[in-house]
């Protein structure tokens, strides 16, 4: 193996803040990237996931703060300075070039030897699986091997970094999970530093070592794909991680390490995520995985199904209860539409948190 | 089976009505109609009559006579010479104006206003840019005075009837037109192409040069034949602001002295009919050779 990339310790964001006029899409992001780790920036749209990626290439300056690669500073530095290896949303390979001309690009801006270009370029097409397309024009390429074509070109000059902008939001669904296996696959082989984009939860928890949850320009968690899983430091977190159940309540007890709700006369005991008080509203949060049809009782909440779809192995409902609160729910049985149904699940699978501050803090 | 087989043919498949319009032939077509007659009247025809007019020498002789008098009388034949001398360099001028300001304006949030400005002068037409210029660049115009007045020259300079007034008239009257054409093939490039080639570490020229170049080169082919046949018809400023006896004897002022001095509608004709080819072989020259570069759409990819 040739292609080695190069060798540093960190890159480290120190406070990068980046604002659009009078709108902040970055606030304050400080971030540590070891070498060798996948990292997934993970939100909503405008959450400044994009933002973020773009100020590490040099795409757009930041206008706060500063990017270390260990000692050395790169936001002061033109992207065409910094090296970094960048996959972008829709390819943005250069059409009128052929696969093997895209590959080699960076190492002939950077005047290597043809000799040189030659070997690394036919190592590259190695490493994605293309040869035999390299003298076609992009053009003629289906998406995945445009995918392909996009990710040997990053990593064929050999970046410290290789950046990702949702790669895989263009390709069909099964495509996306063959290209996604390809992307760690690679990212593996090569020992790359990887910073992936993507508002797919699944994608980022299959892929990453370490997630960073954005929202409005904030960092709002950091850590591995399980413990954000499994537990969200946050509402707006464990939104993005499936929990799709979200129940208002009152806070009524708290009794050791469960914090009690009265949610619409029904008590639900969960484990809280965040402080709050006796009085105040909270709301409990349950996967809809975990949220199943069963008997009245603790933890359970009367509601009258609404959808139920047949997925296979078990069936996913949708019910409302009688304040107005919606449910999604999954049953080993079918239940009928319009019928009252009981929906329950365990303490340790509600997380209780409190009721998020509206709008930018 | 036999029902089907036994059934009449009209009863198989789509009508006539469906079998044409799969061809592209429907009632949309019909609205061509109107178009094409009024291309035949008015430019078929009168090409045709004009051609067959340009065979049928005035003063008697073979049916070459007008043409063989153009190509011997110098006076004559070296208007092709002078107006491709002003053509090309001016369309060539434009083309190279115009490529770094579209690829400045591309950038800008207010391209608009800024657009407006520069396609002005396409509104005020030739014969008002070339009473402005006589007055502009004439020996007492602002231009010689100032230059006058700063000691940078000792006399006025010689810029109005002569080659370089036509063609400054000509720079103005024909940059917008080439500019909007430059500004709308430069901003269908994908920009993500110029970001993909910056963190590869091309350079801004390299950018320019590896990425852009070759992608607009068909395009910039199409502009500068659009712009030169404008350039080459050029009659009002030849004759205001040129030297319409000398080097500024551009094809269409032999075409308009023939017609309109000599009553020789025949010769005038002809030369029409030379002008046209002249035109029509360059077009035809630069149109080939955009076979040299890559043709397809200028963006990444599928998306």
């Amino acid at each position: 193996m040739t292609i080695a990339l190069s060798q540093f310790d960190e890159v480290r964001l120190d406070r990068v803040s980046r604002d659009f006029g009078a709108l902040n899409a970055l606030r304050d992001v400080s971030l540590t990237i070891r070498r060798g780790e996948f990292i997934a920036l993970l939100g909503p749209s405008g959450c400044g996931k994009s933002t973020t990626l773009n100020c590490i290439a040099g795409l757009l300056p930041v206008t706060g703060g500063a990017i270390w690669l260990d000692k050395s500073r790169v936001d002061t530095l033109r992207p065409e300075e910094r090296g970094f290896g960048m996959v972008f949303q829709n390819y943005a390979l250069f059409p009128h070039l052929n696969v093997r001309q895209n590959i080699g690009f960076g190492l002939k801006m950077r005047g290597r030897p043809k000799a040189e270009i030659d070997r690394k370029v036919e190592e590259a097409l190695n490493l994605v699986r293309l040869k035999g397309q390299e003298n076609k024009l992009p053009g003629q390429l289906s998406g995945g091997q445009q995918q392909r074509v996009a990710i040997a070109r990053a990593i064929v000059i050999e970046p410290p970094l290789v950046l990702m902008d949702e790669p895989l939001s263009n390709l069909d669904a099964k495509l996306r999970l063959e290209m996604r296996a390809e992307i760690r696959r690679i990212h593996n082989e090569l020992g790359a530093t990887t910073i992936y984009v993507t508002h797919d939860q699944d994608e980022a928890l299959s892929l990453a070592d370490r997630i960073v949850v954005l929202r409005d320009g904030i960092v709002r968690q950091v850590g591995s794909p399980k413990e954000l899983y499994e537990a969200p430091a946050h509402f707006d977190v464990a939104d993005f991680m499936g929990f799709r159940n979200k129940l208002k309540g009152q806070v009524v007890a708290i009794e050791g390490d469960r914090t009690i709700l009265d949610v619409e006369g029904a008590r639900i005991s969960g484990v809280a995520r965040e402080r709050v008080s006796v009085g105040s509203t909270a709301y409990a949060a349950i996967r809809s995985d975990d949220l199943e049809v069963g008997e009245a009782g603790p933890n359970a909440i009367a509601a009258t199904v609404d959808t139920i779809e047949y997925r296979g192995r078990e069936f996913v409902g949708t019910a409302h209860s009688t304040g107005g609160l919606d449910f999604v729910f999954r049953s080993h049985v079918s239940v009928e539409p319009g019928s009252r149904i009981h929906l329950r699940t365990e303490d340790e699978r509600i997380l209780v948190f409190a009721e998020p501050v509206q709008g930018r803090q | 089976m036999d029902a089907v087989a036994h059934a009449p043919a009209a009863e198989h498949g789509p009508n006539l009505r469906q079998r044409l319009a799969a061809r592209g032939f429907d009632a949309v077509t019909l609205l061509v109609v109107p178009a094409a007659i009024f291309s035949l009247l008015l430019f078929v025809y009168p090409f045709a009559f004009g051609f067959v007019l340009s065979f049928e020498p005035k003063g008697g002789g073979d049916w070459l006579a007008n043409y063989r008098r153009f190509f011997s009388d110098p006076f004559l034949y070296k208007t092709i010479a002078n107006t491709l001398w002003l053509a090309i360099p001016v369309t060539l001028v434009n083309l190279l104006l115009a490529v770094p300001i579209a690829f400045r304006v591309r950038l800008m949030r207010r391209q608009r206003l800024l657009t407006t400005i520069l396609v002005l002068p396409i509104t005020l037409g030739t014969v008002l840019v070339a009473e402005g210029l006589l007055n502009y660049l004439g020996p007492q115009g602002w231009f010689n005075r100032t230059l006058l007045t700063f000691g940078l020259i000792s006399q006025p300079l010689k810029l109005v009837h002569n080659y370089w007034g036509v063609f400054a008239s000509l720079v103005i009257t024909g940059f917008p037109f080439t500019f909007l054409l430059t500004l709308s093939y430069v901003t269908g490039i994908d920009p993500a192409l110029e970001q993909a080639a910056a963190t590869l570490g091309a350079s801004a020229w390299q950018r320019f040069r590896h990425v852009y170049l070759p992608l607009l080169m068909p395009g910039f082919a199409i502009t500068f034949c659009l712009s030169f046949v404008q350039a080459f018809s050029v009659f009002p400023s030849a004759v205001l602001l040129g030297e319409p006896a000398g080097v500024t004897r551009v094809i269409s002022i032999a075409a308009a002295t023939a017609a309109f001095e000599e009553y020789d509608y025949s010769m005038a004709s002809s030369i029409a009919m030379i002008m046209g080819f002249v035109q029509l072989a360059i077009v035809v020259a630069v149109l080939a050779s955009r076979g040299l570069f890559y043709r397809g759409p200028a963006s990444g990819a599928k998306g």
